[in-house]
């Protein structure tokens, strides 16, 4: 339980990582949530039943292989713990929450962020979902490098 | 020191007044607290402490603490958050000479103890009569609990009488959650809240709940709020009682001023009391100047009121709340310097650290603020190093801050249930003084039932599971509700059972086994 003393994962306690291949296929969902606590809108939400959770207690668990990457979990997860990844045509594509003001709109140069908030590049912001079509949570797609797909968790916005 | 722009909610300022504030003319807008505007108006010593002269300030916000006790409209020791700002109102300071701003007396607090060290008062000036009777008068001037009112009250004085089947005290999520499963079944509610709006304290929970979707997990606490108010308004035996204060349960009958004029007497035959909390402090070396928070306090002026608590803020405690406050204030634009905990590890979830971790903010472990700095107000803190629960010497440094946010839980808001004649234990897994009761939250009184966090301190949809039991319950002794009502109670016990089974629920249930008798 290392991760409470630090508040972010580290690469061993992160959840097995879809395959490239997956990747290029189609958009999958990611989730970083590994403690057991009473929560399951995820698996409520999902419609291709690819979350598997026993109790409402359990950690969720994810299969890559029946995940559409439809956004259903991203758009209800109270603690923000789910981003949708893809790779196409060579390039690394990262759906995240965010809420914060200004909201950011497709076009706006994003600094990317890693779990323990440090700078590790820039991206482009490619889609918005507006947050009144959220209730307030916005989803924000991100191109960026692929190889920074596992690491990138947060992004700012670039004032220009 | 007014918030713009906000990414969940949404500021509507009511009509712009002028309030006076020890004479001092402030802008103020309707629908706000007298305390809230004055903090808007960068008032921060609501008071001085009596001996030392030592500034006070906001705390609590929810009418707990009172340490904004004031003189309003010529009534003394009103707790200025709970009223609300008319035009012309006149507000003044209860301690210090001229005002709690300017106290010409604080001079004095080094030479105080020299001049009158403790219990002075009970050996000088003691004669002759008339040169004690004359200190005497000089002393009290420096209490500061007021004068007696100088203003005859020229309200409306009326009196009802109501009959119910259940009286619900609290309009919180559990007891707005009580009083719906109760109507539903059939029983005749009255509600009663002392504010002017119902919701307890979602009115501030900004974020998406946790929990199952049939307890509308993803949801904002602050649209729960609406969606419980809308179901009580469905229900026709509901009679909603709000700014309404009880002051006492007397064999049954619950007493109550409603808007300051009317006094009631309600008769029901079940009550379900969800008082809720108030929020502890911390002990810490000028734990008492002004900019020292509860963090439910800074979520009030904040959530509520849309005003800025303050530039740069120290969060102290990691649990659900610190942390939930911590991405709460970012969202409204203000920087946090770090979070401290004195446990070795993260008290709330891990999501809601990862949240505010990858933007940047410090969670430091094994942490503690040992001291406020600041004359008049916070200007910086001191934290430390904990090991063994010991402060680690020369572990101190100084973390640059206005604002120290103090989150270290809660206890339970217990004391109509002790004037109500419950037996009561001191459970510290569930935070304080409880009440003994069954397994649907009825007490050692006859009738008289609890739910949510007056039953011990969880959280929001554990009070709503809790509120709901304790409603159709009392409704079910009444004989309302049938078969159907009965199935109900049992599915929602089981899901409360089911929402404690994991590590967060070991506590809550290792407490429970201490007061919930069969």
């Amino acid at each position: 339980m290392n991760y409470l003393v630090r508040g972010y994962l580290e690469n061993d306690e992160l959840p097995p990582f879809p395959s490239r291949e997956r990747l290029e296929k189609k958009p999958v969902a990611y989730i970083e949530c590994p403690q057991p606590i009473p929560c399951s809108p995820c698996l409520e939400a999902c419609k291709y039943d690819a979350v598997k959770m026993d109790n409402i207690n359990d950690p969720p668990e994810l299969d890559y292989e029946k995940c559409n990457g439809c956004m259903s979990c991203i758009r209800v997860c109270p603690g923000l713990a789910i981003v949708i990844m893809r790779i196409k045509d060579g390039k690394g594509y990262l759906t995240l929450p965010y809420e914060f003001t200004p909201w950011l709109k497709k076009g706006d140069k994003v600094k990317l962020l890693n779990r323990k908030g440090e700078e590790v590049g820039e991206g482009k912001v490619v889609w918005a979902l507006p947050p009144e079509k959220n209730d307030r949570t916005s989803l924000v797609r991100v191109e960026m490098d692929p190889d920074l797909l596992f690491e990138v968790r947060a992004v700012r916005k670039v004032e220009e | 020191m007014r918030l713009g722009e906000h990414p969940i909610l949404e500021f509507k300022k009511g009509k712009e007044v002028t309030i006076y504030f020890n004479g001092k003319p402030i802008k103020a807008y309707e629908g706000e607290t007298v305390a809230s505007a004055l903090y808007a108006a960068g008032v921060r010593i609501f008071s001085r402490s009596f001996r030392f002269h030592r500034p006070r300030g906001f705390f609590c916000a929810i009418g707990k603490c009172s340490a904004c006790m004031m003189e309003v409209d010529g009534i003394p020791n009103v707790r200025t958050c709970k009223v609300y700002v008319r035009d012309g109102m006149q507000i003044r300071t209860q301690t210090g000479t001229p005002d709690a701003e300017k106290d010409r007396f604080a001079a004095l607090d080094d030479i105080i103890d020299r001049l009158f060290p403790h219990g002075a008062h009970y050996k000088r000036f003691t004669t002759p009569r008339i040169l004690r009777e004359f200190m005497m008068k000089q002393m009290r001037k420096f209490t500061g609990f007021g004068n007696p009112p100088k203003a005859v009250y020229e309200g409306k004085a009326e009196f009802e009488e109501i009959e119910a089947d259940v009286a619900v005290i609290g309009g919180g999520p559990g007891g707005m959650s009580a009083a719906i499963y109760a109507a539903r079944a059939g029983a005749k509610v009255v509600l009663m809240d002392e504010n002017p709006f119902l919701g307890g304290q979602l009115v501030k929970q900004t974020h998406r709940f946790f929990g199952s979707g049939r307890h509308r997990a993803g949801t904002r606490g602050i649209k729960i709020a609406t969606i419980l108010e809308d179901e009580l308004k469905e229900l026709e035996n509901v009679d909603v009682r709000k700014e309404t204060k009880v002051f006492g349960i007397y064999d049954g009958v619950v007493a109550a001023v409603q808007k300051d004029e009317k006094l009631l007497k309600v008769k029901p035959k079940k009550i379900v009391v969800a008082t809720g909390a108030y929020e502890r402090t911390l002990i810490f070396e000028n734990n008492d100047l002004p900019g020292v928070y509860g963090a439910g306090g800074v979520q009030t002026l904040m959530n509520v009121y849309g005003i800025k608590p303050g530039d740069v803020g120290l969060i102290v405690g990691s649990g659900n709340v610190g942390l939930i406050l911590t991405y709460q204030l970012m969202q409204a634009g203000i920087k946090v310097a770090a979070i401290v905990e004195a446990m070795p590890r993260i008290g709330g979830y891990f999501v809601h650290a990862a949240k505010v971790r990858r933007l940047g903010v410090p969670i430091y472990v094994n942490h503690t603020v040992t001291k406020a700095i600041g004359k008049e107000c916070v200007e910086a803190a001191e934290i430390a190093r904990l090991e063994n629960w010991q402060i680690v010497e020369g572990s101190q440094r100084v973390i640059d801050c206005d604002f120290i946010c103090v989150a270290v839980g809660l206890s339970p808001t217990h004391e109509l249930l002790y004037q109500a004649g419950c037996e009561m234990k001191f459970v510290p897994e569930l935070g304080g003084l409880v009440p003994i009761r069954n397994k649907y939250g009825e007490t050692t009184v006859n009738g008289l039932y609890v739910a949510g966090d007056v039953a011990g301190i969880e959280e929001a949809t554990a009070a709503i599971m809790e509120g709901r039991i304790a409603g159709v319950d009392a409704a079910i002794k009444l004989g309302y509700g049938g078969d159907e009502a009965i199935k109900i109670r049992e599915e929602v016990v089981k899901d409360l059972e089911e929402f404690r089974s994991g590590p967060f629920g070991e506590r809550i249930v290792a407490g429970l086994k201490k007061v919930v008798v069969a």
